[in-house]
């Protein structure tokens, strides 16, 4: 397996390096079925503080469906769900976002008519839990204002960010995706696809500003290229039909032929 | 690309805003600033007192609809809601300011305020079911409460006088000074009035990170819980508030007129004012008040004509509009302008 | 004391309770059952094409009700000035409603198949205006009296209990096009289609489904049940031009409570809101439509899909 000579985050990883954080997200035993279909079955995963985790598989296999669960759009049949701890198994999704546990979409979910910088302030102000104020002008916001601010540069998105959002450029909605994340201080961020439909002349920038966010984040997300699943991850999960197959590191999974036979196929190479 | 380019921004100390070059406040300031044509409107909605006098009363009756319809964008235009029976505020508040003065107290004002309080009260408590359900079992509901609301009125005889109306109404002057006179100077500049300062808040909630979270429910109610917005909350607020102005209108119409008809609480009041509320332009803050101002207009000089032409073209119009026009009169100067701003 | 007549007119009225010979006949509570489910078989022939159409299409369709009018005033005139069978009529009062719907979707509503409820509502509101009058204009305003073969004016006495003659034909109408629509939704190819296209549209367009003319075909219907039972509420409750709009919110509720798409869910509604309606009317006139209207809300927000939904 080939790891790019350029620094990656998997290399500088507690997990990498052996030492396991304090686990912040755990599933245990999640079931989920849709009249017959099963769509979750048995999962149970457990990830450290700093992880970066990379959860993969065939379409249909339940990836976004177990993001679904974690975040609460989705309610599980049985199982339990863990952040920091604490049982959210209950909690409504926006409570959980309360909480640090944010998640971004696979499709663009964002607000078309807004500008982008309005859409991150917005994100910005719920967190800070001004969003309920309705006598005092926004304006007036110059914190929000200016964090918000910060985040688009971080993201490349200031020239453009007085523009209503469905006129940006599709590797710029991508952006502003995770812009809306971030704005919400994650502590756990799962991200479906971040680079969805973005070619890959664009997805450096993309790919620069997850590689750039902090270590105390920890990171989930669901990717098909297998490059940046290898250059990103330290730790791979495989779930192919609801459940999970294999859980191991980059090494372990690539090596596995069982993955190879359900996944990777033969346009991998080593 | 070196990963030691890691934005400070994104870890956990909050930004300092001295180090970003340009200024993003001004953009937003710039959005919600007072504009020169908005001056220009104010000042000639006096105009009738001193040219149109003898339009005064019709004036005034513009000045309440143009409220009730602002009251229904906050819902409509803003927060992406439906809602086909907001004439219920709107009646309940006319109803009980006629009440009060029907049975002794004739001061205004005061009256004014406890029927914009019963409003507030009555939407604070339908807002619970509304938060709670969306698409078409909500306009069914809306559409509901204000046919039960209705048929109420209409059988308690005895309270609302049913079909012949609320009578017997009596208002004292203004401050102990203002008498509503017969030619309607009085009961204009109290219309215009309430709906001025009525305006300024509703403006000033569009313009707060409130109206910012609201817009964004509208544009895309999924994402909202995901970035932490709790939205039973927001629309259950919105929605009291609305309640509450359409109350106030419902009350000015009393009011001014000392008298209140069934049709208040009617699907039909509720329904023409979301037809001027779309010829307007929805969510653009000033789209209730031209449509209503068109809308009135057009039915009083029209009045001579037959009903069933009225009718015909003010359909015909509705569907020209909603597939031409999609963001009413108001939307597509916007887009007009917007577009021959834009730089190449 | 004042005396208020049983049955006021109001806005959303019924004609006064039928009477046989001028003398008011003192209904028993069959016959009173009867009756409100024969009446709750004409409001589920209205409203069986817009609970399929909404839920298909997931089109807000204010406008059915002038489908059900146009069905109204073609049997109207057809009987007037051309002396037409009543009978003979109703084929071509489905076919003009259902020839008008096809009409009003290639040109109007399928613009709007992507736009927000209110904007779609809106519209069909429009429509609905426009239809009430042109109605009005070319037919006028009052009541549309048709003359119906005597045969079938009369009543039936079984026993101690007397029926109508035509709300038989209404009941055995209602069960023969019921039995038509769940047969043929269940056993014939294109039901399966239509079947598929509601349960879900994406999937059904990627086996393949020509999931737009399946809509425009299945709307054609719809209205044109509509228009069929316009056609047949003449004799019933009475045809003016604001028929469109008076029976507009019944047929919402029967289809909103009901639940969309659901052919089971539009026949327990509408029968069981015929009765209810029926049964105010004699004893509790005093209270009027508020009834009904408190219990829709209340069902609608305990289960806001409808009782019968699929989902």
């Amino acid at each position: 397996m080939s790891i790019s000579s350029s620094p990656t985050l998997a290399s500088g990883t507690p997990a990498a390096s052996g030492v396991a954080g304090p686990i912040v997200l755990e599933t245990r035993d999640l079931q989920k079925k849709f009249g017959s279909l099963v769509v979750a079955k048995d999962i149970s995963i457990a990830v450290p503080q700093g992880g970066r985790y990379a959860l993969i598989g065939p379409n249909g296999a339940g990836k976004t469906t177990l993001i679904n669960l974690i975040t609460g759009m989705l309610k599980p049949d049985s199982g339990a769900i863990f952040l920091n701890g604490q049982d959210i198994t209950q909690m409504a999704p926006a409570t959980r976002v309360k909480r640090g546990l944010v998640r971004t979409f696979q499709i663009n979910t964002l607000f078309p008519t807004l500008t982008a910088l309005e859409a991150v302030t917005l994100a910005v102000c719920e967190r800070r839990g001004e969003a309920g104020v309705w006598w005092r002008s926004l304006p007036g916001y110059g914190e929000a204002i200016a964090e918000a601010y910060d985040i688009l540069s971080s993201l490349n998105l200031a020239a453009d960010c007085e523009r209503p959002t469905r006129e940006l450029a599709y590797g710029q909605q991508r952006l502003l995706e995770i812009a809306l994340a971030l704005a919400t201080k994650p502590s756990v961020l799962l991200l479906d696809e971040p680079a969805a439909g973005v070619p890959r002349s664009e997805s450096a920038e993309l790919f620069t500003a997850i590689a750039g966010l902090s270590k105390e984040i920890t990171i989930l997300f669901i990717e098909h290229d297998m490059n940046v699943v290898f250059r990103f991850a330290s730790r791979i999960i495989v779930m192919v039909n609801g459940s999970i197959l294999v859980e191991g590191a980059p090494a372990e999974i690539s090596a596995d032929p069982r993955v190879r036979e359900v996944y990777l196929g033969s346009g991998y190479h080593d | 690309m070196s990963e030691t380019a890691i934005p400070s921004s994104i870890q956990a100390a909050p930004a300092s805003p001295a180090a970003t070059p340009v200024d993003p406040s001004s953009f937003l300031r710039d959005k919600v600033r007072w504009r020169w044509f908005e001056t220009v409107f104010w000042l000639a909605t006096l105009l009738p007192f001193f040219v149109a006098e003898t339009y005064l009363i019709l004036a005034s009756q513009i000045a309440i609809t143009a409220l009730f319809a602002v009251s229904l964008d906050l819902i409509v235009g803003y927060s992406g809601l439906v809602s086909l029976g907001h004439a219920v505020f709107f009646g309940f508040g006319a109803y009980i300011a006629g009440l009060l003065s029907k049975h002794g107290w004739g001061e205004p004002l005061t009256g004014l305020l406890v029927a914009t309080a019963g409003a507030t009260v009555l939407g604070y408590l339908i807002s619970f079911i509304i938060a709670r359900i969306t698409h078409f079992a909500l306009i069914m509901v809306t559409l509901g409460l204000c046919l039960l609301m209705f048929e109420l009125a209409n059988k308690a005889h005895w309270l609302t006088g049913g079909d012949d109306g609320l009578q017997g109404m009596s208002m004292w002057p203004i401050f102990g000074i203002f008498d509503f006179d017969l030619y309607g100077y009085t009961a204009y500049a109290y219309s215009l009035i309430g709906l001025f300062l009525s305006f300024l808040v509703i403006r000033r909630i569009i313009n707060s990170p409130f109206g910012l979270s609201l817009r964004g429910m509208r544009e895309n109610v999924r994402r909202m819980p995901a970035i932490g917005a709790s939205i039973k909350r927001r629309i259950q607020v919105i929605y009291t508030i609305s309640a509450g102005f359409a109350g106030l209108a419902g009350g000015l119409l009393a009011q001014t007129t000392q008298f209140v008809a069934l049709d208040a609480l009617s699907f039909q009041r509720s329904a023409e004012t979301l037809v001027m509320l779309i010829l307007g332009g929805a969510g653009q803050l000033y789209g209730g008040i031209i449509g209503a101002m068109l809308f009135l207009v057009a039915r009083d000089q029209l009045a001579g004509m037959n009903p069933q032409f009225w009718y015909f073209w003010l359909g015909l119009l509705l569907v020209v509009v909603i597939v031409f026009l999609p963001n009413g009169i108001l939307g597509s100067l916007a887009k007009l302008t917007s577009r021959s701003r834009r730089k190449p | 004391m004042e005396h208020r007549a049983l049955f006021r007119r109001g806005r959303l009225s019924r004609p006064a309770y039928p009477n046989v010979n001028g003398l008011p006949v003192t209904p028993r509570i069959a016959s009173l059952l009867f009756d409100g489910f024969a009446y709750g078989m004409l409001l589920f022939v209205l409203s069986v094409g817009l609970s399929v159409t909404l839920g298909m299409m997931n089109f807000v369709n204010l406008a059915h009700g002038s489908f059900a009018m146009i069905g109204g005033y073609t049997t109207v005139t057809l009987m007037r000035s051309w002396d037409w069978p009543f009978f003979a009529t109703l084929p071509v009062a489905f076919l003009m409603a259902a020839a008008m719907a096809v009409v009003l979707e290639r040109i109007v509503y399928r613009r709007l198949y992507g736009a927000s409820d209110l904007d779609q509502a809106l519209l069909t509101i429009g429509i609905v205006f426009m239809s009430i009058a042109s109605a009005a204009y070319i037919f006028g305003t009052t009541q549309q009296p048709i003359e119906m073969p005597a045969y079938i004016r009369g009543r039936v006495e079984i026993g101690d209990f007397s029926f109508g003659v035509y709300r038989i034909f209404l009941v055995c109408a209602a069960l023969v096009i019921t039995a038509v629509l769940v047969l043929g939704l269940d056993y014939t190819r294109f039901g399966a289609r239509i079947r598929a296209a509601v349960d879900n549209q994406r999937m059904a367009r990627g086996l393949g489904i020509n999931v737009d003319w399946i809509f425009a075909v299945t709307f054609a219907i719809g209205s044109g049940l509509a228009g069929l039972g316009g056609a047949l509420a003449i004799e019933v409750v009475g045809l003016d031009p604001n028929f469109a709009l008076k029976y507009l919110v019944f047929m919402l509720i029967v289809v909103a409570v009901g639940g969309m798409a659901s052919i089971r869910g539009a026949f327990i509604t509408a029968a069981m809101l015929g009765i209810i309606d029926m049964f105010s009317k004699y004893y509790v006139p005093e209270v009027g439509a508020f009834v009904l209207y408190a219990v829709m809300v209340g069902l609608l927000v305990w289960r806001p899909a409808g009782l019968f939904a699929r989902r």
